[in-house]
């Protein structure tokens, strides 16, 4: 270890959706790594220690190595000459660049379309249809004498759940941290995170929603019939303690993760819970919370929500934004063949897409950024290497419970960020194209269509 | 900014400089009025036009955490409302809460150049400041959530009057907000930290502190004054939308004592007592509202009229949005803000059979009419909580145009119009009168001293409306509008994009406050007190407009 140490303290870990803003690094300058990260979880210290500079071509254009400013070039080309263009990931990178990747779909009238499609999206169709009542970390921390965690695995997904916002704190009202909470966690196996929850409630298989919906019967006071444990493998008896204590206790939250979102029933589930949510507050006080994976996902949803009124799967082909999930979502995209050209923005979907979706990236012209080599950058006509956000780029990022927070650098790096990039592909198109594309379809009539 | 303009046979009426309607030129110079411009000046002619301030909206909800969660839950709301982008101009969706670009383009589109959001949390801060940044032509501001601080309760509570000023003046300018808002003060502790419940009088105590909503309102009103904010402490009153709250409303006014305070959406807060056999139905309490402030200087107020159709219910007032609910379908969003605020949304239509809003209609109209200063009596309809801003121009033809409304008047619940005053009431506004509500009177109630006048100096942000019988018709589509000078409508079509600035105010305050400050964060808070100041990224363009001592000290 060199001499030249560089102590950054506030710094955001943008591993997880926590987006834990207390981490206090130390720099070895001159090996551009992270040494120390104070606060960090495991996978925070892994994060933190895991992206050093790596010497990478600035960018590769069909494996041939080129200046970003040629991958600029070619990108621009790509896009400008596609006739049904998409730009997907961005959960993995700024706001700042996120604005820039909407900014391009709609000038090009292509579909941008995140991570959320394929983890919270459809807690995204639940919020629609029936709303949420929510709140910010600290008021779970603050407030919360009885958390439940469903489909989800803090201990080793997002393990600061429990330590900074949800079960261990001390709050303003939890004076005695753990010993005022109750803890629930619902799951079809024990996990690591089990030994941490009072009451673990083991369910069947895609039998969430069936649980959920004989939950809201008991809250509203309706009859549930004893067949209910054959169904889910939960007892009746247990339903309706737990019922009791969700009635009878003073702030209670939810935390919900993506074996409800992603298994049989998905938005249903998501929709279930945020009703159940809602039910609750006729007795006491109640908030839900989707537990989100990536950094800044809660980012781009609210970039694209503020940018087009959607918040994912967002189409702008007719000249204005359309969202349909199934039709502008991007595993469907590619699956049915009709993307004629992707941008993939900080996301490797190559490494965890159906096979159908993957076996049409290898037939179209793929532009990826990346700070890493990815199975998405290995099949990508041109690969840019950008620097990572939060260790060697700032901006902002919003947190699970969409609280923005402002990134502290680390070090620099030698490679653009992704909004460098993006606004250079932004303006080369804008100059091929003379301005944003309008379809010749009178709006008029496409909006009656 | 270089590019000069001379407006030319338009009737202009500026108010704030006694123009009434006279046919002048107006010159623009480097994005100012000018007294004269170039003989090379662009010129446009506007005869048969009619040439105003752009417009000024003192009170809406177009940005942050609360506009994007419903935003969010209504995409049904965006679909059959969509705002196609142009060569030069991006796309968005519209409905009762358009996408931030479509918000922008549509104010402009409407000859509003400046617009205030109303209710933000400071921790919501930054995410409102990103989409002000992109809500692009009008400048714009916000009004930062404080009246139910935990913080600021505790030291109000102690007594420790100097630290709780410090501490507003903080928070303010860390937001980089325009003004301080309280929104039902004390409701937000008892619908958090007490199964749902809520405020139902100013003497209320205020769940564990030792405090009620009369000594809250009373000490922010205090604070604010000795700080010297261009705008006074901005209230949302206790008991919004009850049956009844008049008797709140006027106490709360009276709070005020002489001391500059605004009152938002005052319709909200004008209903008497229940009539006749209802329990709930209440009656106008407009009369009694108008009046107080017709003589109280000191009183300003929006009127937060209700238009029919459809509309969102958003607002730091948790417990009325739940009330809501019950009226509002089948969504209901809550979003509670660590140490801060409450926040509830429910989409909502106003039918003009139902009883209830044909009331709130009528009182919004009422307020209008019985103002006898209109400087001090603005436009608004709490956007969009009593209706889109793109009600406005109908809004206008209502108060311009007897004939119209009594024709309105004949189709919505007669129960209710015969227990209103608004049968009784036959002003019509004039032009003047219009120019002053939705311009000169909110820019004048902000201390925007550039904005909502024309004199020389004043920023050139200009609109012109083709003279037309049909107010509504006239005020829904300027033929020119133009923004720091920029001729960005032309012909009603947008000729190039453009960049507002960010509004603020940066108070002076004791930095020794801090060290109150910061420990409360490091115990209550989940994001570190580093953290938590917005830096200057968040205003790429931006003007701070002075408080009072801050323009003494700058004046030799």
């Amino acid at each position: 270890m060199s001499e030249n140490l560089k102590f950054v303290p506030h710094a955001t870990c943008t591993f997880c959706g926590c987006v834990c803003d207390d981490m206090d690094l130390t720099v070895d300058m001159d090996e551009k790594r992270i040494t120390k990260a104070e606060n960090a979880c495991v996978l925070g210290k892994a994060w933190f220690r895991e992206h050093g500079i790596e010497q990478r071509p600035y960018a590769l254009i069909g494996g041939r190595e080129a200046t970003t400013a040629e991958g600029v070039e070619e990108a621009a080309q790509i896009l400008a000459r596609a006739r049904f263009p998409l730009i997907y990931g961005l959960s993995d990178t700024t706001c700042e660049a996120q604005r820039v990747a909407v900014a391009i779909a709609d000038m090009i009238g292509g579909t941008v379309d995140t991570t959320t499609s394929v983890c919270h999206g459809p807690s995204g169709i639940a919020f629609e249809t029936v709303g949420e009542s929510t709140a910010s970390l600290g008021e779970i921390k603050n407030r919360a004498d009885m958390v439940v965690f469903w489909g989800g695995n803090p201990a080793e997904a997002h393990p600061r759940l429990f330590s900074r916002y949800a079960v261990t704190p001390k709050g303003m009202y939890i004076p005695n941290g753990r010993k005022d909470r109750t803890v629930v966690l619902v799951d079809v196996r024990r996990t690591m995170s089990t030994p941490v929850a009072d009451i673990f409630l083991r369910v069947k298989p895609r039998s969430d929603f069936e649980v959920l919906w004989a939950l809201r019967a008991l809250v509203k006071g309706r009859r549930v019939d004893p067949s209910i444990e054959r169904r889910t493998g939960v007892s009746l008896a247990v339903l309706e303690d737990l019922v009791a204590r969700m009635k009878s206790c003073r702030y209670g939250a939810f935390l919900f993760g993506m074996g409800l979102t992603m298994t049989r029933g998905r938005h249903f589930n998501s929709g279930a819970l945020l009703a159940l949510t809602t039910d609750l507050n006729e007795f006491t006080h109640w908030v839900a919370k989707p537990v989100r994976g990536h950094g800044n996902v809660t980012g781009a949803d609210n970039v694209v929500s503020w940018q087009t009124g959607f918040p994912f799967g967002v189409n702008f082909s007719r000249g204005y934004p359309r969202f349909n999930p199934g039709e502008f979502t991007t595993v469907d995209l590619l699956a049915r063949g009709e993307t004629d050209a992707i941008l993939i923005l900080a996301s490797d979907p190559a490494a965890n897409f159906p096979k159908a979706a993957i076996e049409h990236l290898k037939r179209i012209p793929v532009i990826s950024l990346d700070p890493k080599t990815t199975l998405t950058s290995q099949l990508a006509r041109v690969a840019f290497t950008t620097a990572t956000y939060g260790i060697n780029v700032g901006g902002t990022v919003y947190r699970m419970d969409d609280v923005a927070i402002t990134l502290r650098p680390a070090f620099e790096s030698p490679y653009p960020s992704d909004e460098e990039i993006l606004s250079a592909i932004r303006d080369r198109v804008r100059a091929l194209l003379g301005g944003n594309r309008v379809p010749a379809v009178a709006p008029a009539v496409a909006a009656a269509s | 900014m270089g590019s000069s303009l001379r407006i030319v046979n338009g009737r202009v009426y500026d108010p704030a400089n006694g123009v009434d309607g006279e046919v002048r030129d107006v010159c623009i110079r480097d994005g100012k009025i000018a007294a004269d411009a170039p003989p090379d000046a662009k010129r446009i002619d506007a005869a048969g036009m009619v040439v105003m301030p752009g417009g000024v909206d003192i009170h809406c909800h177009i940005a942050g955490p609360k506009v994007n969660l419903a935003r969010k839950v209504q995409p049904e709301d965006h679909r059959y409302d969509v705002h196609p982008r142009t060569r030069v101009t991006r796309s968005g969706t519209g409905g009762s809460v358009p996408s931030t670009f479509a918000t922008g383009y549509r104010y402009a589109g409407l000859g509003y150049t400046t617009a205030m959001e109303a209710a933000v949390t400071p921790l919501g801060a930054r995410h409102a400041l990103e989409e002000l940044h992109d809500t692009p032509v009008i400048d714009k501001g916000f009004y930062v959530l404080v009246g139910n601080n935990v913080l600021l309760y505790r030291l109000l509570q102690e007594g420790r009057l100097e630290e709780f000023r410090n501490a507003l003046a903080w928070w303010i300018k860390v937001t980089k907000a325009y003004a301080p808002k309280l929104v039902n003060p004390g409701g937000d502790e008892l619908w958090k930290g007490q199964r749902n419940a809520n405020i139902t009088s100013l003497d209320d105590k205020i769940g564990p502190f030792e405090l009620t909503p009369r000594k809250v309102i009373a000490g922010f009103i205090e604070a604010a004054t000795a700080l010297g904010l261009p705008h006074p402490v901005h209230i949302h009153c206790n008991n919004l939308g009850h049956t009844g709250n008049v008797a709140t409303t006027l106490e709360t006014m009276r709070l005020a004592e002489g001391r500059r305070t605004h009152f938002a959406h005052v319709q909200f807060n004008s209903y008497g007592p229940a009539a006749g056999k209802s329990q709930t139905n209440p009656t106008s309490g407009a009369r009694e509202i108008a009046e107080f402030v017709n003589t109280h200087p000191n009183i300003s107020a929006d009127v937060g009229a209700v238009m029919f159709g459809r509309s969102t219910i958003m607002t730091g007032d948790a417990p009325l949005a739940y009330m809501l609910r019950q009226f509002g379908g089948t969504k209901w969003v809550n979003a509670d803000t660590e140490n801060e605020s409450g926040c509830g949304i429910v989409p909502f239509t106003y039918q003009d059979r139902v009883y209830t809003n044909a009331m709130q209609w009528a009182v919004g109209l009422e307020l209008f009419l019985l103002s006898q200063d209109p400087w001090r009596m603005v436009f608004s309809t709490d956007h969009p909580n009593g209706g889109s801003f793109v009600t406005y121009p109908r809004l206008i033809r209502l108060l311009m145009d007897r004939e119209f409304r009594k024709a309105r008047m004949a189709e919505v619940n007669q129960k209710a119009l015969d227990r209103s005053g608004l049968r009784d009431l036959s002003r019509e506004y004039s032009l003047n009168e219009i120019a002053i509500v939705t311009r000169a009177g909110p820019a004048r109630l902000l201390g925007l001293t550039r904005k909502g006048q024309l004199g020389v100096g004043a920023d050139a942000d200009v609109t012109i409306y083709e003279e037309d019988p049909d107010k509504e018709k006239m005020f829904s589509a300027p033929r020119y509008v133009i923004k720091d000078g920029e001729l960005i409508i032309e012909d009603h079509e947008f000729r190039v994009d453009h960049e507002g600035r960010l509004l603020h105010v940066a108070p002076d305050f004791d930095p020794g406050i801090e060290q109150v400050i910061e420990p409360f964060f490091e115990d209550f808070y989940t994001i570190r007190f580093a953290n938590y100041a917005v830096d200057d990224r968040y205003a790429p363009h931006h003007e701070i407009i002075p408080t009072a001592p801050q323009a003494a000290g700058a004046r030799p």
